[in-house]
C-alpha cells in the first residue's frame, strides 16, 4: 500500500535525518544545541499525513520532524544546522528557529501559542477554511501564556489545534514533578475537546488527527490532540537522566517497527534506499555551502 | 474646543480603521460606552464591532495574538491599559515581536503597534504610575515611539501603523488632556522650530537672536516641564536653551541634537523614568563620543517606586526646579 508506505518513509526520513544530525555533532560540524525528534516519529508523520496544505504550523524547539513532515527541504534545514547562508534562515535561526512557507517554530516555550492564536484568527476572518496548529510539551503545560491562549481561542472560536506530545519529561524533569492534575483537565476548564492517545502507531495518531483537525475546522472552536509517546534521545545532547532500564522499556515502542510490520520487506528496504542518499546529500551538499556574514547585510 | 492629545489619536486609530480594513484594535475594556481606561478607543467598536476586540486580562496573550495576525498580514493595534503591566507582554515583545523578521531571514514582516499609557502624577501608586519604556530601550528590532503635544500625535501613531516592524508606542498619561501646540501660537509664539522627520518627527526649538548655553534633550510629557524650566531659565537667569525633543527614542539618530550640542556644548536630558541606566545614560554616553569637550547632566525620576501620597511623588518625579537647577549647574551659574 502507497499509503502506509509514505508514511513509513516520511517517520524513516526524520529518524536517519535526526541519526546523521547528531553523528555530525562530534564530528564537530555542528555547534549549539539540538533537540531530535528520535521516538516521536508517528506523531508528525501522522498529523502531516491530514493536515491542509494551507494549514499554518507553529513548532517549538523539538522542530526538524515538524517541518520534514510537513513537507520541508532536508537540505535547506541541514544547511541551517550548520550554520550556512543557504540554511532556511540564512543561519539566523539555527535548530529552533525556523520559517518556510506556513511553518514557524520559535524556542520560547508557550510562548508560540498566543502567536498562533492570533495566526488561527486571521484564517478564521479571512474565511479561508485553513486551521493554525501548533505543537507543544508536556513541560509546556507549566506556561502561563498557554492559558491566556486557551482562553482566548475558545472565547473567539478560533481555528486552532494543540498538538499536545507528552514524551513524559520535560528537558531532565519528569512530568509528575512538572504537571500537577490532569493534562486533559486543563483543556476541559475552557470546554476544548481533546483527542487522547497513547500509541506509537502512526495510523492510530492520524485517525485521531483527523477527526480533531475536521473539528477545528469545522468552525467549532479549538482542540487539542494529546499524543503519549516517548523519545529516545537525549532531551538535547547528552542530558539524559533515564536508567538504561528505562530507555530499553520506551525503545518497545518504536514507531517505525510498529508500522513495519505493514509492510513488505522490499518496501522496507526501498524505503532505506530512497531515504539515504537524500539525507546524504542533504549533509554534504550543506557542509559544501558558505557560512554567512555579516557583510551581507 | 481645542483639539487634545486623546482626540488626536482617537481620531487616527479611526481613520487608520477606515481606510485600512487589516487595521484591528485589541485591548482590555476597550469596548463603548468605556471606550478603553483612557478613553483613546471610545467610539471605535462602535463604528467597527467586526475589528474592535476586547480581550480577557492576559497581556501576553494580547500581545502575542497580535504578534500572529501581524506576521499573517493584519496590522493590529494592540492597547496595554497601563503601561506597567507592559512587563507581563515583555517576552511577545522581545523573543517573538522584535525577532521574527530578523530571525527569519526577512522571510517576514511584523507590523505591529502596542500603545500603552504611562507616566505618574496622578497618584494612582507605584504599578499604575510608573515610565518603564526604558527596559525596552535597545531592543533590536523594536522600535520605541513616544508622543508630545506639539505636532500632531496622531500622525505618530499613523505612522507606526504604517511601519512593517513593532513599534511600542509610549502615551503620557498627562498628555491625554493636553490641548495640541501650535509652532508660532501661544506658548510657543517666540520660538523659531525645526522639524526633523525620521518619520516620527523631531523639534528643535530655539529663541532667535539669543546665542544658547545649553541643550535640552526630552521627549513626550517631560518637554511641557522642559519648556517651563527653560522659560524660568530665560526670565531669571538669561540663560537661553535649545530644546530638542525627540519622538522615536530607539533607536535614535543623533541628529538634531548633535548639532544643537556644537552649539552649546552643554547638554541636559530630561525623563520620568528612573534615573539609573535610562535613556538620558545612553543619550549623553552616544554624545559624548560624538561631541568634543560636552558637559552633561542628567534629571530623571529617583531610583526608587513611584509613591502614592502627592508629596513623595512630586519629590520622586523630577520637577521643573529640578531641570532648572540642574542647568544652572552645568552652565556654572
Ligand atoms: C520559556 C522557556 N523556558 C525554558 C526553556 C528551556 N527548555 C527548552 S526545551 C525544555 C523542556 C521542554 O519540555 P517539553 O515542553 O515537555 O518538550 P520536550 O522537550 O519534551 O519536547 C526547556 C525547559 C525554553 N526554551 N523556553
Ligand atoms: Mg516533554
Amino acid at each position: 500500500m502507497s499509503d502506509y508506505f509514505s508514511l513509513y518513509k516520511t517517520m524513516l526520513l526524520i529518524r536517519r535525518f535526526e541519526e546523521r544530525l547528531l553523528a555530525e555533532f562530534s564530528t564537530g560540524k555542528l555547534v549549539g544545541t539540538t533537540h531530535t525528534y528520535i521516538g516521536q516519529e508517528a506523531d508528525a508523520a501522522g498529523i502531516f499525513s491530514v493536515a491542509g496544505a494551507d494549514d499554518v504550523i507553529f513548532s517549538n524547539h523539538r522542530c526538524h520532524g515538524h517541518f520534514l513532515a510537513y513537507g520541508g527541504d532536508p537540505y535547506r534545514l541541514a544547511a541551517e544546522l550548520m550554520g550556512r547562508a543557504t540554511g532556511l534562515v540564512g543561519g539566523r535561526g539555527g535548530s529552533q528557529h525556523i520559517q518556510w512557507r506556513n511553518f514557524y517554530s520559535n524556542g520560547i516555550q508557550g510562548g508560540i501559542v498566543p502567536v498562533a492564536t492570533g495566526m488561527a484568527l486571521v484564517e478564521k476572518a479571512q474565511k479561508t477554511g485553513n486551521i493554525a496548529l501548533v505543537f507543544i510539551g508536556d513541560g509546556t503545560l507549566g506556561e502561563g501564556s498557554l492559558y491566556e491562549s486557551l482562553n482566548i481561542a475558545a472565547l473567539w472560536t478560533l481555528p486552532l489545534l494543540i498538538v499536545l506530545e507528552d514524551n513524559h519529561y520535560a528537558q531532565t524533569t519528569p512530568s509528575e514533578k512538572g504537571v500537577a492534575g490532569s493534562m486533559t483537565g486543563r483543556f476541559a476548564a475552557f470546554g476544548i475537546p481533546v483527542w487522547e492517545r497513547e500509541t506509537a502507531d502512526v495510523l492510530e495518531v492520524r485517525l485521531a488527527a483527523t477527526e480533531a483537525i475536521q473539528r477545528v475546522r469545522s468552525g467549532a472552536g479549538p482542540a487539542c490532540l494529546l499524543l503519549h509517546t516517548y523519545r529516545f534521545s537525549a532531551h538535547s545532547k547528552g542530558d539524559d537522566p533515564r536508567s538504561p532500564e528505562e530507555l530499553t522499556r520506551i525503545r518497545q515502542f518504536d514507531p517505525l517497527n510498529v508500522h513495519a510490520k505493514r509492510l513488505p520487506s522490499a518496501e522496507i528496504e526501498q524505503a532505506e534506499t530512497e531515504v539515504a542518499p537524500v539525507v546524504n546529500d542533504a549533509f554534504a551538499r550543506a557542509d559544501a555551502d558558505p557560512f554567512p556574514s555579516l557583510r551581507d547585510y | 474646543m481645542a483639539v487634545t492629545v486623546l482626540d488626536s489619536l482617537n481620531h487616527a486609530l479611526d481613520h487608520a480603521m477606515d481606510t485600512d480594513s487589516r487595521v484591528y484594535l485589541l485591548g482590555e475594556d476597550i469596548l463603548d460606552p468605556y471606550g478603553g481606561a483612557f478613553k483613546v478607543t471610545r467610539g471605535l467598536s462602535t463604528k467597527f464591532p467586526e475589528r474592535v476586540l476586547t480581550t480577557p486580562i492576559s497581556e501576553a496573550g494580547i500581545v502575542g495574538v497580535a504578534n500572529g495576525m501581524a506576521l499573517r498580514g493584519l496590522r493590529p493595534v494592540a492597547e496595554i491599559m497601563f503601561g506597567d503591566f507592559v512587563t507581563l507582554s515583555a517576552d511577545q515583545l522581545v523573543n517573538h515581536a522584535a525577532k521574527f523578521r530578523w530571525m527569519y531571514n526577512d522571510n517576514v514582516r511584523l507590523p505591529l503597534v502596542v500603545r500603552t499609557p504611562m507616566g505618574g502624577r496622578r497618584g494612582y501608586g507605584p504599578t499604575h504610575s510608573q515610565s518603564l519604556e526604558k527596559l525596552f530601550l535597545g531592543v533590536p528590532g523594536l522600535k520605541v515611539v513616544a508622543p508630545n503635544a506639539l505636532g500632531n500625535p496622531g500622525d505618530l501613531l499613523l505612522a507606526a501603523i504604517a511601519e512593517e516592524d513593532p513599534v511600542l508606542f509610549v502615551e503620557h498619561k498627562l498628555l491625554y488632556t493636553r490641548p495640541l501646540l501650535e509652532p508660532g501660537q501661544g506658548e510657543l509664539a517666540d520660538y523659531e522650530i525645526q522639524e526633523f522627520s525620521e518619520p516620527y518627527t523631531s523639534y528643535v526649538l530655539r529663541i532667535p537672536n539669543y546665542a544658547p548655553c545649553l541643550t535640552i534633550a526630552t521627549y513626550g510629557y517631560n518637554f511641557e516641564l522642559a519648556r517651563a524650566a527653560a522659560l524660568d531659565l530665560m526670565m531669571e537667569h538669561e540663560a537661553f536653551c535649545e530644546l530638542v525633543l525627540f519622538s522615536q527614542l530607539s533607536p535614535f539618530g543623533l541628529q538634531p541634537l548633535a548639532a544643537s550640542l556644537r552649539r552649546t556644548g552643554n547638554l541636559l536630558t530630561v525623563e520620568e523614568g528612573t534615573l539609573s541606566l535610562g535613556w538620558g545614560a545612553e543619550v549623553a554616553a552616544r554624545c559624548v563620543e560624538a561631541v568634543e569637550g560636552l558637559r552633561v547632566r542628567r534629571v530623571a525620576a529617583r531610583d526608587l517606586p513611584v509613591a502614592n501620597a502627592k508629596s513623595l511623588e512630586d519629590a520622586i518625579l523630577p520637577s521643573v526646579q529640578d531641570i532648572v537647577n540642574a542647568a544652572l549647574e552645568l552652565v556654572g551659574r
